[in-house]
């Protein structure tokens, strides 16, 4: 087998091929760079009509099929087409877009994607010409350089969900849903068994951030800078810390789980902290677990949980901006986010249904309670990464120490956060 | 022809030769035609992509539109810098990943070469049963789809898998294998009560990330991608040993059982050596394809629990498509490029250097040389 590559001793003189293949790199970069609409945005005006293209991530059936009703009734009123696709990757089909310049008209967003697609020209900041009535707080986490870019589609809240027969055989009622981190012990303590743990969430920043919230602690203080390592989050983590070594609280992973529903749905844990998106996967994967939804027990700094929330983007390539935004218009108004809660167990982005929604579904009252005093993620260029070795470091939770975490957290979200 | 002629006549000649040449001009051109075609396909799917790549890691590229236009500035080696010596998470997790990989690579290329090379001695021998059998069964798991084999290896280390299982029926008490992100040297360590960083180690002079941090040890959950890895490739690498086995004369082994080798002897001092272009490709190919390892993070664990599988060839993906840095994202895989080429020629020297010191020592019989020669090719 070649242990040699030798060059034949004529071609190593090759300035031809050196030539050829330097000619035929500039030809094709040219190709590259001119042929395909990469930088003409003279085609890419307003108006133009032509169908429009939505991308979406979708949670599973229900999702795509209201979807596609809803997209179906928007072109029957206006008379534009909307074709809707399913993303398998959806921020990497994005990026892909972006970067070739054809991306989809209308898309999803996630709170993590937002900032760095609004820095870089991506999205089309459109939302200020809406008059739908956002949550303020979903609001700023679309809100960039002080533009608000694109509208919320619908949000979650973070809610402690329990399992009522577990609950029952702890001799447990309804007077005993846990109120402080004290009864939130207490309870997780009664409601293991040897085959059961008591509660069980995702060692990250989405689940344990609640306790952050609760202790009154946050990542970000209200000027936008980095305040993590405070004595409010250390107490937050210590908490955490204490359920899970002492054995009343587990990890998903622990107990077979990919995440802290389906721990709660295959009942090895008797509770869980999960948002209302826990609701589908019961129904559809674990309908006969009965549950309730209550609110997260109030910590030292009262009460407190995290909201997560997707937007509209309209791509600021688009070529028919005026009808994705009339799309959007349609798809933010209350009847359809109402179809859309009803469709797939979302819940509305604008404050002005939200008692007909908590109506509508009485027993996930606490979800839309919690909005009042939600921490959301704030748009910030970084979070992503930062929020990312946070997750990686709170995986070592119990062994890990605690104060070096939001030491470490701290140095690096002062770096995108000063 | 008349090569003797005198000289006057040979210069016309020349002279006249001179239509010859744009014949072979002609040709010249004929043959570039003929090359073209592949040319270009290179130039379009290699060269350009790995020019634009380039750029973008010189570039400060934020994912918009053509990296060519004119909103694209040159920014130098700030994005080298920054994974480099920035100080900051990204040269962090740059050095998370690398130090995660050089385990991988460290665990899986001897013990792969080495388990390649004793299945195809034993599915070689003569005297096998059933050899189609065996080597239908050691190289399957080549040819299944590795996202196939993470996930089937997924389910079998989850904390009360199969894997698991039969270890606590030996009363052994399994990890949490692919959810575990202790080192296993520092778990070894710990089984010493050191389960804190001394003093001396705390020191973070290499990439921003402390000696304690570098000598963790590959994390239980990537010793799962490594017994994988081990499971996947030995069965490839063992063909290409049975291939370079079947090329050694029979003569070669049974003269060395006249002189009176044992088995292990002529494994050690007659196959082995013999073997040594080969096992320059599969060490090489070992070398590329674990530094690479992407695909069964990308479907087992996206860099997690707590960074320690992340790879560079993962953390290049995410910083460009998930975080967005793509200059970032392009300078890691140009480090890696880098990482790759250097130790494929450390590699070489290593292995081609031993070659001419011991076959001097053996010149006793000139007859033998050929042998050698020809295997060496």
């Amino acid at each position: 087998m070649g242990s040699t590559f030798r060059v034949p001793a004529r071609a190593r003189k090759g300035r031809p091929i050196g030539a050829a293949v330097a000619g035929v790199a500039v030809l094709a970069l040219a190709a590259c760079g001119g042929g395909s609409g990469f930088d003409e945005p003279g085609q890419n005006g307003t108006g133009g009509g032509g169908a429009l293209r939505v991308l979406i991530g979708s949670s599973g059936d229900a999702e795509t099929q209201t979807v596609t009703q809803q997209l179906a009734d928007w072109s029957a009123q206006s008379g534009t087409q909307a074709n809707l696709s399913l993303a398998t990757d959806l921020p990497q089909q994005l990026a892909q877009g972006f970067a070739a310049g054809s991306p989809p008209d209308v898309f999803y967003v996630s709170t993590e994607a937002f900032p760095g697609w609004a820095a870089n020209g991506s999205l089309e900041p459109y939302a200020d010409q809406l008059d739908a009535d956002f949550y303020p707080t979903l609001k700023a986490s679309f809100t960039f350089d002080g533009q608000f870019f694109c509208a919320p589609k619908d949000f979650s809240t973070l809610a402690l969900i329990i399992n009522d027969t577990a609950w029952q055989a702890a001799g447990l009622t309804a007077a005993d849903y846990p109120k402080t981190w004290d009864d939130l012990k207490a309870v997780a303590q009664k409601l293991t068994t040897g085959t059961q743990v008591g509660l069980s969430f995702g060692p990250e920043w989405a689940r344990v951030g609640a306790f952050m919230a609760q202790a009154g602690g946050h990542l970000l203080d209200a000027d936008g800078s980095a305040d993590v390592d405070t004595p409010q989050n250390l107490q937050a983590l210590q908490f955490v810390n204490d359920l899970l070594s002492s054995g009343v609280a587990a990890k998903p992973s622990q107990i077979d789980s990919g995440w802290g529903g389906e721990a709660f749905g295959t009942q090895r844990a008797a509770m869980t902290i999960e948002g209302n998106w826990i609701v589908g996967a019961m129904q559809n994967d674990y309908p006969d677990v009965q549950y309730t939804v209550v609110p997260l027990p109030e910590g030292p700094g009262g009460p407190g949980t995290l909201q997560f929330t997707n937007c509209w983007g309209i791509a600021a390539d688009s070529r028919n901006k005026e009808a994705a935004i009339d799309l959007v218009k349609f798809l933010v108004s209350d009847e359809q986010q109402m179809a859309a809660a009803k469709g797939f167990g979302v819940m509305p982005s604008v404050e002005s249904v939200a008692d007909e929604w908590a109506k509508e579904f009485p027993e996930q009252q606490a979800f839309v309670d919690g909005a009042q005093h939600a921490q959301g993620v704030p748009p910030v260029q970084g979070w992503t990464e930062v929020v990312g070795d946070f997750n990686a470091q709170l995986e070592g939770l119990p062994n890990a120490d605690p104060q070096s975490i939001l030491t470490s957290v701290q140095g690096s979200l002062e770096a995108i956060a000063p | 022809m008349t090569a003797t002629t005198t000289g006057p006549t040979a210069a016309p000649r020349r002279r006249r030769t001179r239509p010859f040449a744009g014949r072979q001009g002609g040709q010249a051109v004929a043959g570039w035609l003929f090359v073209l075609p592949v040319l270009v396909i290179l130039g379009l799917f290699m060269v350009a992509p790995i020019a634009m790549a380039v750029w973008v890691s010189v570039s400060d590229w934020a994912g918009r539109g053509s990296p060519f236009a004119s909103t694209t500035h040159f920014v130098g080696g700030a994005n080298y810098a920054n994974l480099l010596t920035g100080g900051g998470l990204a040269q962090r997790d740059f050095a998370t990943s690398l130090r995660n990989n050089v385990y991988y690579v460290i665990l899986v290329v001897p013990i792969q070469t080495v388990i390649a090379l004793l299945l195809a001695v034993l599915v070689n021998r003569r005297v096998l049963r059933a050899k189609g059998l065996f080597r239908t069964a050691f190289y399957f798991p080549s040819v299944t789809s590795s996202v196939a084999i993470t996930v089937v290896f997924l389910f079998l280390f989850t904390a009360s898998g199969a894997v698991n299982r039969v270890l606590s029926a030996l009363s052994l008490d399994g990890p949490n294998w692919i959810n575990d992100p202790r080192g296993i040297l520092h778990l070894l360590l710990g089984a010493f009560g050191v389960s804190s960083p001394p003093d001396a180690l705390r020191a973070a002079p290499f990439l921003g990330l402390s000696w304690w941090e570098w000598l963790s040890g590959p994390s239980v959950a990537m010793c799962v991608f490594i017994i994988m890895a081990i499971f996947t490739t030995s069965g490839t690498f063992m063909l290409l040993f049975i291939a370079a086995l079947q090329n050694i004369e029979g003569e070669v082994d049974e003269a060395a059982m006249v002189d009176g080798a044992n088995a292990w002897q002529r494994l050690r001092l007659i196959t082995v050596p013999m073997l040594r272009p080969t096992i320059f490709t599969v060490v090489t190919l070992g070398l590329i394809g674990t530094w690479q390892v992407f695909d069964q993070i990308f479907t087992g664990t996206q860099g997690g629990p707590g960074k320690t599988t992340l790879t560079p060839a993962f953390l290049s993906y995410q910083t460009s498509f998930v975080n967005q840095r793509w200059g970032n994202g392009a300078a890691i895989a140009f480090i890696l490029f880098a990482i790759i080429v250097v130790m494929t020629i450390i590699q070489r020297l290593v292995l081609t250097e031993r070659d001419t010191v011991p076959r001097r020592k053996r010149f006793v019989r000139p007859g033998q040389q050929p042998t050698t020669a020809e295997t060496a090719k």
